[in-house]
């Protein structure tokens, strides 16, 4: 059994050394291949078992080693944003979730993203462009709570801390969901 | 109804899943539980839906992919046949309605930028209304996860 502390580096190295004696360019492509086919075989989840990785590998039919090494590869260049498990957030009782816009001087967006970001309940923190004169709202960030107060409180918390850095600020309350697919790569066979 | 070990594996799985041959086994030990144990509790929280997904998750921009919010002001009065217009492209991913003048909200996906111009482009011809896109400029980092 590897140990789960192995620096990934060293893998990555004892790797490129065996595809070294083939021209660069073609082991870009193969790699770029191979990572695809693992994006596949993983992009509906890992099996719940006690060796996943294993599973996945011989249905690749790759070695699990080479999984694990482009796994690690694909979280250190942010293609993988970490592995691990979704909850439904509703089940968990945050059943409210407002999308709060806020028309912040672009000097301070971002100082206003980084300090939005680190507060509870905030789960995703972009900007945006905006489309003046019917919509001028260039930082988003999701709300989350138990109820519609709560978020309601929270938001009023951000404009506070924001204060005259936001000119303006709305919250849009999902009222439906109309499809939730999640983002598929389409199998090209 | 959740356990304080179920709400463990959340609040922990959120975070990170190690990568190496036997990762439910190293949880184990930070978990205080037992590999056949976790596994267990995941299946079951999987099933009874609860958790919605167990493995990597892809950003898809970075991908080498394309992804966008996109807003669209839809007259109340279309918005079951406008809904049904959208959700039939593969590329919509989510679609929400909003209490707003824009009141849909998707998010489109595709594999590269072209792809993405062509739907926007489709998805305000077929709907006959104008497709704001709001692609992110910046991701600010977000610290915390929904906490069980």
């Amino acid at each position: 059994m590897s140990a789960c502390t192995s620096k990934p580096e060293d893998r990555v190295t004892e790797m490129s050394q065996t595809v070294k004696h083939n021209p660069l360019k073609k082991d870009e492509r193969q790699l770029a291949e191979l990572d695809r086919r693992i994006v596949l075989a993983t992009q509906s989840g890992l099996p719940v078992v006690a060796e996943p990785y294993r599973i996945i590998a011989e249905q690749l039919g790759i070695n699990t080693q080479l999984l694990m090494d482009r796994l690690e590869t694909m979280k250190a260049d942010h293609r993988i944003r970490r592995i691990g498990v979704v909850p439904n957030h509703y089940k968990l009782g945050y059943t409210a979730n407002g999308m709060s816009v806020w028309d912040v001087d672009d000097t301070f967006i971002d100082e206003a993203g980084e300090q939005l970001g680190q507060l509870d309940m905030v789960t995703h923190c972009y900007q945006r462009p905006r489309f003046p004169p019917e919509w001028t709202y260039n930082l988003f960030a999701m709300v989350h709570g138990h109820d519609r107060d709560e978020v309601l409180q929270k938001v009023s918390q951000i404009a506070d801390l924001l204060g005259s850095k936001a000119r303006k600020h709305d919250i849009l309350f999902s009222t439906r969901i109309l499809k939730k697919t999640g983002l598929r790569l389409k199998d090209k066979g | 109804m959740m356990d304080a070990l179920d709400r463990n594996i959340i609040n922990t799985l959120q975070h990170d899943f190690p990568v190496c041959d036997r990762p439910f086994a190293v949880l184990a030990e930070t978990l205080h539980s037992t590999e056949d144990e976790l596994i267990a509790r995941v299946q079951t929280m999987l099933d009874s839906g609860l958790l919605t997904r167990f493995g990597p998750m892809y950003n898809a921009v970075n991908m080498g992919g394309a992804l966008s919010l996109c807003a669209m002001k839809v007259p109340e009065e279309r918005f079951d046949e406008v809904t049904a217009q959208v959700n039939a492209f593969a590329e919509v991913a989510h679609n929400y309605q909003r209490d707003h003048e824009m009141n849909m909200w998707f998010v489109l996906a595709t594999e590269t930028q072209q792809e993405l111009e062509n739907t926007l482009a489709a998805v305000a011809d077929h709907t006959g209304i104008p497709v704001y896109n709001m692609p992110k400029q910046k991701e600010f980092f977000v610290g915390l996860h929904f906490k069980a």
